[in-house]
């Protein structure tokens, strides 16, 4: 495979590159999604290409094939050079590239029980098990589940002397039950909406117990439909950990990234708040935010052992004691904006431009537990498991749904609470942040379905999080 | 050219009388010219087959799907895809392929667009930038042509093309932005000057902008945002799995629209850019989900239709079939009004350009919540009297198109980009009764 994604860097350099690189990448997963105890979907997908870059002046050149052979690859990087040449009728400033250790190397992501060994009649058993388990609460109308593996093997070339093979598994799912009202539907899901995914194989389904939730996730379905409302009103407000860390994601994770506060994004995904003159000024939060963007953590689904520019994978702070002081970068961000480059770019697939993705963003530990947290709040709520996001498109003012809460009254757990809601801007909420749960709370969540970038891709990314409280929200947003 | 069908017709032979299968694939070139800070950055193009299988034993039924094309390849996806059948309990819902049946004479394609170079889309994008003077511009203009080819075991075989050409981008300085965009079958009719030119129009309004009291508003929603509308009804109200199982406000025979609303789906005629068939091989046709404000039909595939004991539509989506059946060549049909009428009529109201970020809080009454984006404006005694921060919206899209409260529809019905893509809407502008809007650029 280097043969393929070696000629297709030699052919981009011979159409007149200054810099070319190439990926080989083949994928393969597995998809199983069961409702009401009836299979809906078995898919198994397998693809391989070439994706070759190109760098004239001011433009990244990108052209992508699936026909594997080294005249075609050759020709692919031709291509990838003439489009690349092409964007000169709209130039801009040459592109340049921070500097980063040449690297020949074999990275593998660690996993004890590869998800293809695994018989599928096994996956689909349990499948089957969980929403029978569901199915049969008094009042659940939809109960699904499914699993979802990725099976990655990357052999990357670059013209300044890369050559990297990687070889990566990922495995996750999860589950949710619906119940029907007469004018609403609840949800609840496990372990997190759209699933828990990792790094790794099997072993790390079997970890979250699927079987052994699953009636305790139906019957809070079913009780949310006669919960009270959510009280509309400024709250002391406590987050669960997935719901934590897709605040982690949507308010510093994209935010942070340099390709969009360098204005490269601004049509699509957005820019930023924040302005690089501030980087190591501005305050993010308060002093016990902690906030690092970790390529390397063991299981977490934004680890790999180089990016898609050949970079390693490290770990780099982003807040330090609610301090701004970092940024997601590749080369040519980096370059631009005078800092190191982090490498954080990473493609879709074969056929798709690498660009800036969140690897691991996610909080460090606190000294606190969610125990200690409600026993500390006179007048709260405490709102668990993620049902809608939105935020702007700077990534300031945004309002988050969950599928449940409860009241939170005198340091006790009080009332479930139904259709709660928060809102609130970036740097003003993780201002409010007091109390942060410890180590043994911590959890690497996963984010599998990450959109970016124009053609879409994909990103898989990591936040680790315990559960947090802050002092002040405003909760109770009503349609 | 590949010739799609006869592969899609070799996989149904590979499974012979194993299984009943049906086999899709798909060719052609999708290329994307992106630009930012008034340059082109990032200029891509990719020739990715897609090929995909499904078969069923006794309605225990698998997908495969690959990028080879060559013969070894498509045995050994055939048979690992016989593999997971096999191992698969049955389907009880199993509905079973889709009969032969002739196919509509549908083709959207261009040849010129097919054969686009990116010399050809960066002139577009040169005239959307050189619209202004002084802002950072960005955005993309792409191409894309599909050949889409079918067989199944019943015998039903063919193959439907399109092409499609998007300018769509936005003038801005800091903060402040305005957008433009179109859509059409020919890159040759795209216009990057008169997008770039409404698009810095807007950018010049948006200028120094306030920040307003959230509450609710009349509002005059430019194609953008009916654009946003028109996907959500379609994923969660008329997706006839989400009617089947009792979480879409759709009812059948029920004035839950004004009167002024007539909405359908049709993947032909003028303008369009729809497919012949649909991922099942179902012929696809107009369907029309409301008039005169009445609910008239869902859009179905072939095992949604079966659970209401109807034909499918031909609305199973390619690769999304998981996700039920959803109308993706959508029209809402126009009035009378331009814009400007629209917005004279106004005493104290918005207009917005565009809605982002948008995410449904629940699916049943359909309340979403947004964002404003590139461009909200101050309407007050019939003109546009200043330039608003964005707004956050939490409003239900059903309740504000309900009998009433849609005061006026545009005369121009166009292609409108949503942020989940090009060339799944033509709308009109609207004005609406009022808006929701529940916080504003400080919460």
């Amino acid at each position: 495979m280097f043969d393929y994604a070696t000629a297709a860097v030699e052919g981009a350099l011979a159409a007149g590159a200054a810099y070319a690189d190439a990926r080989v990448v083949s994928t393969r997963t597995e998809n199983i999604e069961v409702l009401n105890q009836n299979v809906q979907e078995v898919a198994r997908a397998e693809s391989i290409g070439v994706g070759v870059r190109a760098l004239i002046g001011s433009s990244w050149g990108f052209f992508a094939t699936a026909e594997l052979s080294a005249p075609a690859a050759r020709a692919a990087g031709a291509r990838a050079a003439a489009i690349a040449a092409a964007s000169a009728r709209v130039p801009g400033p040459p592109v340049e590239l921070a500097d980063v250790p040449v690297a020949e190397a074999f990275w593998e992501s660690p996993f004890l029980e590869h998800w293809a060994e695994v018989p599928l009649s096994d996956k689909v058993d349990m499948l089957i098990g969980v929403t029978a388990t569901m199915k049969g609460v008094p009042g659940i109308a939809l109960a699904r589940a499914e699993l979802g593996f990725f099976d990655t093997e990357k052999w990357f070339v670059s013209s300044q002397g890369h050559r990297i093979r990687q070889h990566i598994v990922e495995s996750g799912g999860g589950y949710d039950a619906t119940a029907l009202g007469e004018r609403e539907t609840q949800r609840r899901s496990y372990p997190q909406s759209f699933g828990q995914y990792e790094t790794g194989g099997y072993e790390t389904v079997r970890a979250w117990d699927y079987p052994g939730n699953s009636q305790r996730i139906a019957e809070e379905a079913v009780q949310l439909l006669s919960a009270a409302e959510c009280p509309d009103g400024e709250k002391t407000l406590i987050l669960e950990g997935s719901q934590l860390a897709l605040q982690i994601h949507e308010s510093v994770g994209h935010a942070i990234e340099l390709d969009r506060i360098l204005g490269w994004e601004a049509a699509f995904a957005g820019t930023s708040h924040l302005d690089l003159a501030l980087l190591g000024k501005h305050r993010y939060g308060s002093e016990i935010m902690q906030i690092t963007a970790d390529a390397t953590i063991p299981g977490a689904l934004g680890t790999f052992g180089f990016d898609d520019e050949g970079t390693p994978a490290q770990c780099v702070d982003i807040v330090k004691d609610g301090l701004w002081v970092g940024v997601l970068s590749g080369r040519d961000s980096a370059a631009r904006a005078g800092l190191p480059p982090g490498g954080m770019v990473r493609g879709d697939g074969f056929n798709r431009l690498p660009m800036v993705r969140m690897t691991n963003v996610g909080l460090l530990a606190g000294d606190s537990s969610l125990e200690e947290m409600v026993a500390a709040t006179e007048d709260g709520v405490y709102m668990a498991t993620n049902r809608s996001w939105s935020i702007d498109d700077r990534r300031l003012n945004f309002q988050f749904g969950t599928e449940i809460a409860w009241e939170v009254k005198k340091g006790r757990l009080g009332r479930m609470l139904k259709n709660p809601t928060y809102t609130g801007i970036t740097p003003q909420f993780w201002a409010q942040l007091d109390m942060l749960g410890g180590e043994a709370e911590r959890i690497h969540w996963g984010t599998p379905n990450c959109g970016k970038g124009q053609p879409m891709q994909i990103g898989h990314t990591g936040h680790s999080a315990p559960a947090g409280r802050f002092a002040s929200v405003r909760v109770g947003v009503k349609g | 050219m590949t010739d799609t069908a006869a592969i899609a017709e070799r996989l149904v032979e590979m499974v012979g009388d194993r299984a009943e299968a049906q086999a899709t694939v798909t060719t052609g070139e999708a290329a994307l010219t992106r630009f930012a800070n008034s340059f082109i950055h990032q200029n891509v193009a990719e020739a990715t087959p897609a090929v995909s299988v499904k078969v069923a034993i006794d309605g225990k039924a698998a997908r495969g799907t690959d990028t080879r094309t060559e013969d070894s390849a498509l045995a050994a996806l055939v048979e690992r895809t016989l593999e997971a059948a096999r191992l698969s309990p049955a389907d009880p819902e199993w509905p079973g392929s889709a009969p032969a049946a002739p196919l509509p004479a549908i083709d959207n394609y261009d040849e010129d667009t097919a054969a686009a170079s990116p010399d050809r889309r960066a002139e577009v994008v040169g005239r959307f930038i050189a619209a202004a003077d002084g802002t950072d511009a960005a955005g993309y203009c792409d191409t894309e042509a599909l050949v889409v080819g079918f067989a199944n075991s019943r015998g039903q075989q063919g193959t439907t093309r399109r092409t499609r050409a998007t300018i769509d981008g936005i003038h801005r300085v800091g903060t402040v932005a305005g957008s433009g965009h179109q859509t059409s079958v020919r890159l040759g009719d795209l216009d990057g000057g008169a997008v770039g030119a409404l698009a810095a129009e807007r950018f010049r309004l948006a200028a120094d902008p306030f920040d307003l009291k959230p509450g609710e508003y009349e509002v005059v929603l430019a194609p953008e945002c009916v654009a946003s509308l028109a996907i959500f009804l379609a994923f969660y109200g008329f997706n006839g799995k989400a009617v089947s199982e009792g979480q879409s406000f759709l009812e059948i025979g029920k004035q839950q629209f004004d009167e002024a609303i007539d909405i359908w789906d049709d993947p032909g005629g003028p303008g369009a850019l729809g497919l012949a068939f649909d991922a099942e091989g179902t012929p696809k046709r107009r369907l029309d989900l409301v008039r005169a404000g009445v609910s008239l039909a869902a859009a179905h595939d072939r095992k949604t239709a079966a659970r209401v004991g109807g034909a499918s539509t031909g609305h199973s989506l390619p690769g999304l079939e998981i996700w039920g059946a959803v109308p993706s060549d959508l029209v809402i049909g126009g009035g009378g009004a331009s814009e400007a009428e629209m917005i004279a009529a106004v005493d104290r109201g918005l207009y917005v350009a565009t809605f982002n970020y948008c995410r449904v809080l629940d699916p049943k009454t359909l309340v979403v919540t947004g964002l404003t984006r590139n461009g909200t404006f101050m309407i007050e005694n019939g003109r546009i009297t200043g330039a608003v921060t964005n707004l956050r919206f939490t409003q239900s899209f059903v309740a504000a198109l309900c009998p009433g409260r849609v005061l006026d529809l545009g005369a121009e019905v166009r292609h409108a980009d949503s942020e989940f893509g090009p060339g799944l809407v033509r709308c009109p502008a609207v004005r609406l009764a009022s808006w929701n809007f529940t916080g504003g650029a400080e919460g």
